[in-house]
């Protein structure tokens, strides 16, 4: 009994040990900043986003707009602070929305097993069988651009990852005695799978969920940057970019600009789902992210 | 497991194996296919706005006659019952024929045949420029695990995995274009034209590869027959390259399929930036004037390159495993 509890205290310092890697503090950082800024934008900005202002088009930085101007005059700094609102939101709802529908089907798959996985699998590889991205520029084009059919596009796309990864999962842990056990006691399947069977797999889901934030955010700029997301005069760094093609020989930062904070965001969102993952130890090919 | 990694990887097959393997892998690819065809005619007929509409009132400024509309909607073979136009458009879809645009009126099926070949190359080259790079440098992170070139392509693997396409097109343009001008702007001219596309369609893809390589390798250099083979007083090069190697792809393989995905569909960025005339430069023109027919047409075939290309992985993955090769089961 003393050597167990010797061996169990050992193990806990070692994973305090775990590096207080100064990466990983730096991205969280980053995150934390450039969320705060997106969200207190509107009292942070010194101009606002829609004002154009045709006597100051296509400025280089200056003291009165520190990135410049754009080619109809408004200030590339306060629309960059702006730039990040509506896609993060937009990845965050979708990424949620998959998570939950990819979650749900994936423990029935899973649970239930037979002819119910059967249809679902075949489900989930028609759906996997259409590249993501051709997927997307399809539903986001045909319903017309708009926060909605973004919203069905990403959904679409994603609640497969989410639901594979469940199923497998479910399906290893239904073999373990604990889940035999309850059933011996009389728990039912719902309650197997929410209150037993659920919580082993946060770990592993969380870590997904990170990752497809980052991708969903870099899906809508993309949608965004084709004509088919979020349109103009939106301030958002893919629109940004996308209206930044014409004058981004003349004037490299409204194209630099907002792409430096795309990977900003999506760099700290990646790096620390990775240290999750060194943190929860889940194998890097349980959670493949697409 | 443990016991294939010993055996040597040539010279042992059995072909039973390989023809029921793959027998099996074609049939569960039948409802596949079907169910891509199902949802690339639903995204036609299923999104909103009329196309009898839009091809008779262009501008949205002529008034349509009764008649002038029945006689086009009839033409389309719209009145049918869903199901019947989706029997028709499948039956159609088989024989090659596809159709004709709304709006250019042109055959999509000569549209295809012409633009498919670049899109294909474009995305073999990116899964060309994949393999090498990202398997490339997930060895080097793997040999050299926590020193200074791990660290440094560690990061930069990350970075790749969080830069959008278009943004690194971009770059690129400002940077090999404009500032040292080495390369063309668009077009296609000779293979330098292919770099910047090439690059803009894999960089995301290379990060993820690399990545799975470094696990990948890293969990086989710690398996026992490596430690055998070094006791034995084998060379470390020599180990890494006959047995770890192949036995670290074998998951890889699997994967390449995903990035070929993420490959195909990103090529469509790729396209509009450097002016490729592929199918996703006219699926995004289709997609803006709502031409149903093109764009059932353009996820119809990016969807069928993309399963062949898995049946053309499966058979890489045959090669190289000699698990399924033996016909043993593989979880």
């Amino acid at each position: 009994m003393m050597k167990r509890q010797k061996t169990e205290n050992q193990i806990r310092t070692d994973q305090d040990k775990i590096k207080i890697d100064a990466g990983h503090v730096m991205a969280a950082l980053l995150l934390v900043f450039i969320l705060l800024v997106s969200l207190f934008a509107p009292l942070l900005a010194p101009y606002d986003p829609y004002q154009l202002d045709m006597r100051h088009a296509l400025e280089p930085p200056c003291a009165a707009h520190l990135l410049g101007t754009d080619a109809i005059g408004r200030d590339v700094l306060s629309r960059i602070m702006y730039g990040g609102r509506q896609s993060l939101l937009l990845a965050a709802a979708a990424t949620g929305l998959s998570m939950t529908l990819g979650c749900i089907i994936g423990m029935i798959a899973g649970y239930f097993g037979g002819k119910t996985d059967l249809v679902i699998t075949a489900v989930s590889n028609v759906f996997q069988g259409i590249p993501g991205m051709t997927m997307m520029i399809a539903i986001a084009g045909l319903m017309g651009s708009g926060v909605t059919s973004m919203l069905l596009a990403l959904v679409i796309t994603s609640w497969v990852g989410f639901s594979r990864l469940v199923r497998g999962e479910v399906m290893k842990l239904k073999q373990e005695y604990f889940v035999e056990g309850l059933k011996g006691l009389g728990a039912g399947n719902m309650r197997i799978l929410l209150l037993h069977i659920g919580p082993n797999l946060i770990g592993s889901i969380l870590i997904i969920f990170a990752t497809r934030i980052a991708s969903a955010m870099l899906s809508v700029a993309s949608l965004s940057f084709l004509g088919l997301g979020l349109q103009p005069p939106t301030p958002d760094w893919g629109v940004m970019i996308s209206d930044a093609r014409t004058h981004f020989r003349q004037v490299p930062m409204l194209a630099i600009a907002p792409g430096v904070m795309i990977v900003l965001l999506s760099l700290s969102i990646n790096i620390l789902a990775d240290a999750l993952r060194d943190r929860l130890d889940v194998r890097a090919d349980v959670v493949k992210g697409d | 497991m443990t016991a294939s990694a010993f055996r040597p990887l040539s010279g042992y097959s059995e072909p039973m194996g390989i023809v029921k393997y793959m027998g099996k892998r074609l049939l569960t690819l039948i409802p596949v296919l079907l169910g891509i065809t199902i949802v690339a005619f639903l995204l036609g007929t299923g999104a909103p706005g009329d196309p009898v509409e839009a091809i008779l009132n262009r501008d949205g400024t002529q008034i349509v006659s009764p008649e002038e509309y029945e006689i086009v909607k009839e033409r389309l073979g719209l009145n049918d019952p869903i199901p019947i136009q989706y029997i028709k458009w499948l039956r159609n879809a088989m024989t090659g024929e596809l159709g004709q645009s709304f709006f250019t009126n042109k055959d999509i099926r000569e549209q295809m045949a012409y633009r498919l070949p670049y899109t294909v190359r474009l995305a073999l080259l990116g899964l060309g420029m994949t393999v090498v790079f990202g398997i490339g440098a997930g060895m080097v992170m793997a040999i050299y695990k926590d020193r200074w070139p791990d660290r440094i392509l560690r990061t930069i693997t990350t970075v790749m995995l969080s830069v959008p396409g278009f943004w690194i097109a971009i770059l690129m343009i400002l940077i090999f274009v404009e500032q040292l001008k080495w390369l063309p702007t668009s077009g296609l001219n000779g293979w330098k034209s292919y770099i910047m596309p090439g690059i803009t369609v894999s960089v995301s893809t290379i990060g993820v590869c690399a990545r799975l390589t470094r696990t990948s390798v890293l969990d086989e250099l710690g398996r026992q027959y490596v430690t055998v083979a070094s006791a034995k007083g084998m060379n470390a090069r020599l180990v890494a390259i006959r047995h770890v190697l192949p036995n670290a792809l074998i998951p890889i393989t699997t994967f390449l399929g995903n990035y070929f995905a993420g490959i195909l569909g990103g090529s469509t960025i790729a396209e509009v930036i450097f002016n490729i005339p592929g199918i996703g430069n006219y699926a995004i023109d289709a997609v803006k004037s709502r031409d149903y027919f093109v764009v059932q047409a353009y996820v119809l075939f990016t969807a069928m390159v993309y399963v062949v290309m898995t049946i053309l992985i499966d058979l890489i993955y045959l090669a190289v495993n000699p698990k399924i090769r033996a016909g043993e089961r593989v979880e």
